[in-house]
């Protein structure tokens, strides 16, 4: 029976190495000079890359962490620092339905309330404010945890300096979790990067460098699902390269991330 | 003059916090308004028909609530096993050096973007369905009464029980990582009255693990549900997007609530046309409220030290 | 219920029979040089003593000295903490435990353990409590005689009254002190002929702490008892011999003194044991 159990456990465990095996070995060949300088050519002209979808998650990202890291860290602080009963519950509660809410809802949310109304096309901006929607929640709890490791004899110290309120979050606690807060930070994005369904909805993908966000934008997870499902073996390849590149962006960060953490806490 | 700017700063807070439950408010609000054509002019008939014809303007969602259906009960019976199994080892019979690194590179599958998964799944597992697993199956379950009509029909690769493997992979790490918190808080003290009986590691945990972990296990697996259902883009890319036809057959093509919206998104010409996908959308955002809440409210109450790790 | 009024005192008992210890020929468990480890760190060191049959030896000590270790070495419920091992010999009856082949699950279903904290199962309700050790043993009953069986080790564990219309319920619906009589008779299901008990008061109120040394007394009749106690009132109350354990500077718990409860409290041999008693440390 614990051979079962093994056999269950290693078959888990293969699954990641088998994945990152394949984009490994299929996207090594697309990466070259041309794939990250140049746009996507038209079918039989040489090069041709992935330049404007990473232009675009760039700017989508960036933007999207504009819209959700204030309202992100505001809610953990709210929690935290205000504790007003039963609104601190409402707002711990919503951040995590709204975790819980799959990415296509809320790309169609979008798509109903930006594309199809306000703005009344697809454009870059509304897929941040779907990235938004999402990252909301991750940096909110990420905060939260890292608010509340900040030990309450330096909340009581600052206040007994007579110093206000708004002054002890914004100059004692929020710098003593700095490094938290960005951890919380990078990983959202870096989640976020990773989403296709809601930009799909909302900033369509652009095969032409843009940084209007006004238009539809290009996106990394966008970018690969148009060369996977294209004809052609060459863009499949492509495609590889593309996943390749993301992943290993999520990889690096995430590693980076924990290293920093960890020498932060060890300092 | 400080209490001004006191008030001032908490009321920024207060405002840019309580954005959160009011975008959940928004959200909820505007997409059922922009369903509601669509909801008036089929009611609940809207989930069972199976006719979609966005030219007679007869929109029946039936079949993509049954791939959804067919390919999320697939996910959690393929990865339910597999996850438990794996928690378990982890839990009580992997050496201890070696237990911290399987989890990890299990866990790891989380971070992988969906995509990446659809693209996987499309040029790697497809084919190997189609050439050698499905054809296998066909042929050794073909002519069993009941399990042959699962295996049957033209196999072409992309179908539900592709969709399903796909979705059990993506589920798996989340399956994992909380049965493994449940597990791990089974107190040491029941494991040692049974040790002590002269019970054997094994029926340790059958007789006294695994039923106190139950309610926490129903709970991973609750979550796991949550995320197999409203997953898009993994699912779009193998599950066929082709057909309508509601057949018993594992083989046949089909949609998924999800992978319908991705892919008619852009069709959407008629204000009732565009008024039906959101209405897909609103289902799956009723289901995700209710079956989410039911999840945390299980997990909680096992004491399962995280809940925070739900990426 | 509490029935207090229908027994004679405890201490009273133990002295009314000073002499079945001495009737029994044959050690029950005899520890040859026993040293227990955790890892690299030694816990125990080098251990000999003989516990007589069908009585009860209290294990007393300051916290530390290695006494919940060297009981856990009798059923072998030590090597379960990793990096764990032991080294000399423990004999149940004319067998050492620790001999090479010898199934370490086997051991621990002929000898009966009761914990500190209460641990009855939650799952399972309080009938399945007490059948779980026979089950685990491949015992087939009838129904009848399961119902027997459980009634009757409820019964040796003065639970019955209390439970008789409860025994579909949980094994966690009851009070602290009907949990650990519960987990007694739980490890009495399998005919044992040695229960060890580790602190099995501790967590215990008063009165359930009376109702359980009762109950020792009591079982000390049929079966040898060995309990380990920070106690030294309760050690004096139930036992007829006890073992003193000590820690030396080097953190390695020893064997102090060994004997007759009634000589060790009045006239202990060693001062380290004399200091203990009267309250100078532990």
């Amino acid at each position: 029976m614990v051979v079962l159990l093994g056999a269950a456990t290693l078959l888990a465990a293969s699954l990641l190495v088998i994945i990152l095996g394949y984009i490994v070995v299929r996207g090594l060949p697309a990466l070259d000079l041309a794939f990250f300088t140049e746009r996507q050519r038209p079918f039989g002209v040489a090069g041709g890359g992935i330049a404007p979808a990473l232009m675009g998650t760039l700017i989508i990202g960036l933007v999207a962490g504009a819209f959700a890291v204030p309202i992100g860290i505001a809610a953990a602080i709210f929690v935290v620092e205000y504790r007003s009963g039963r609104w601190a519950s409402a707002v711990r509660f919503a951040a995590e339905l709204v975790a819980g809410l799959p990415s296509i809802v809320v790309g169609v949310f979008v798509w109903a309330f930006l594309v199809r109304g306000a703005i009344g096309h697809y454009a870059g901006i509304a897929g941040s404010v779907a990235l938004a929607v999402i990252m909301v929640p991750i940096v909110g709890r990420t905060a939260e945890e890292v608010l509340r490791l900040v030990p309450n004899s330096l909340r009581e110290a600052a206040l007994a300096l007579g110093a206000p309120r708004w002054r002890v979050i914004l100059r004692v606690v929020l710098p003593t979790a700095r490094t938290g807060l960005a951890t919380a930070v990078v990983l959202a994005l870096a989640r976020a990067a990773g989403e296709t369904a809601p930009l799909l909805l909302t900033a369509l993908g652009n095969i032409f460098f843009s940084t209007d966000l006004l238009k539809p934008m290009a996106a990394l997870p966008l970018q690969i699902y148009q060369y996977a499902v294209s004809p052609y073996d060459d863009w499949h390849t492509k495609a590889w390269g593309a996943s390749l590149v993301l992943v290993a962006v999520i990889a690096v960060v995430s590693f980076a991330l924990r290293l920093a953490v960890r020498r932060g806490a060890a300092s | 003059m400080t209490r001004r700017t006191d008030r001032i700063f908490a009321g920024g807070v207060a405002g840019l916090a309580l954005l959160v439950p009011a975008t959940l408010l928004l959200i909820t609000t505007l997409l059922l308004i922009d369903a509601f054509p669509a909801i008036r002019a089929y009611g609940l008939s809207f989930l069972t028909t199976t006719t979609w014809d966005p030219v007679k303007l007869v929109f029946g969602a039936g079949a993509y609530v049954f791939g959804t259906l067919v390919t999320t009960a697939l996910a959690v019976a393929f990865a339910a096993p597999v996850a438990i199994g794996a928690a378990i080892f982890l839990t009580e019979y992997a050496p201890r050096a070696t237990r911290a690194p399987l989890a990890f590179l299990i866990e790891v599958l989380a971070y992988i973007p969906s995509i990446v998964y659809g693209l996987w799944g499309f040029f790697v597992v497809v084919p190997l369905m189609r050439s050698a697993i499905e054809p296998a199956l066909q042929a050794g379950l073909g002519s069993v009464p009941l399990l042959g009509a699962l295996v049957s029909g033209p196999i072409v690769g992309l179908d539900l029980l592709m969709g399903g493997v796909i979705l059990a992979i993506m589920i798996l790490p989340i399956l994992l990582t909380v049965t493994r918190e449940v597990l791990l808080a089974v107190p040491p003290t029941q494991r040692e009255g049974m040790l002590g009986l002269g019970a054997t590691r094994w029926e340790t945990v059958t007789r006294v693990v695994l039923p106190y972990a139950r309610v926490g296990i129903v709970g991973a697996i609750i979550l796991g549900v949550a995320r197999a259902f409203g997953e898009t883009m993994a699912v779009t890319l193998v599950v066929g997007n082709s057909s309508t036809a509601i057949s018993p057959s594992l083989f046949t093509p089909g949609y998924t609530m999800a992978s319908a919206i991705a892919n008619q998104f852009t069709e959407a010409d008629s204000d009732l046309y565009f008024s039906a996908i959101v209405e897909i959308a609103v289902v799956l955002l009723l289901v995700a409220i209710v079956v989410n809440a039911a999840a945390r409210l299980l997990i909680r109450r096992t004491g399962a030290a995280r809940e925070g790790l739900l990426l | 219920m509490i029935g207090v009024q229908e027994r004679t005192p405890v201490a009273a008992r133990t002295q009314v029979e000073p002499k079945r210890e001495e009737a029994a020929s044959e050690p029950a468990v005899r520890v040859e040089r026993l040293s227990a480890y955790y890892g690299g760190t030694q816990a125990v060191g080098d251990v000999s003593l003989e516990l007589s049959s069908r009585a009860v030896t209290a294990i007393i000590g300051p916290s530390g000295c290695g006494k919940s270790t060297l009981l856990r070495c009798l059923n072998r419920m030590h090597e379960l903490t990793p990096g764990a091992r032991v080294s000399g010999q423990v004999f149940l009856g004319h067998e050492d435990i620790y001999w090479t082949g010898v199934d370490p699950v086997e051991v621990r279903g002929r000898v009966g353990m009761v914990f500190q904290k209460p641990n009855p199962f939650p799952m399972m309700s309080v009938y399945d409590n007490v059948a779980a050790g026979p089950r685990l043993r491949g015992w087939s009953l009838s129904r009848a005689d399961m119902d027997e069986l459980v009634e009757r080790n409820l019964r040796r564990a003065a639970l019955w009254d209390e439970v008789k219309d409860k025994l579909r319920r949980s094994g966690a619906a009851l009070s602290g002190g009907q949990q650990q009589r519960l987990c007694i008779a739980r490890a009495l299901a399998t005919d044992p002929s040695i229960v060890l008990m580790d602190e099995p008061c501790s967590a215990l109120d008063p009165i359930a702490t009376y109702r359980i040394e009762e109950l020792v007394a009591e079982l000390a009749a049929e079966v040898t008892m060995v309990i380990v106690t920070h106690n030294m009132q309760q050690a004096s109350r139930v036992s007829t011999r006890t073992a003193f354990m000590l820690a030396g500077d080097d953190g390695v718990g020893r064997l102090v003194e060994y004997g007759r409860t009634d000589e060790l409290f009045t006239t202990p041999g060693d001062p380290r044991t004399e200091a203990y008693i009267t309250g100078r440390f532990g």
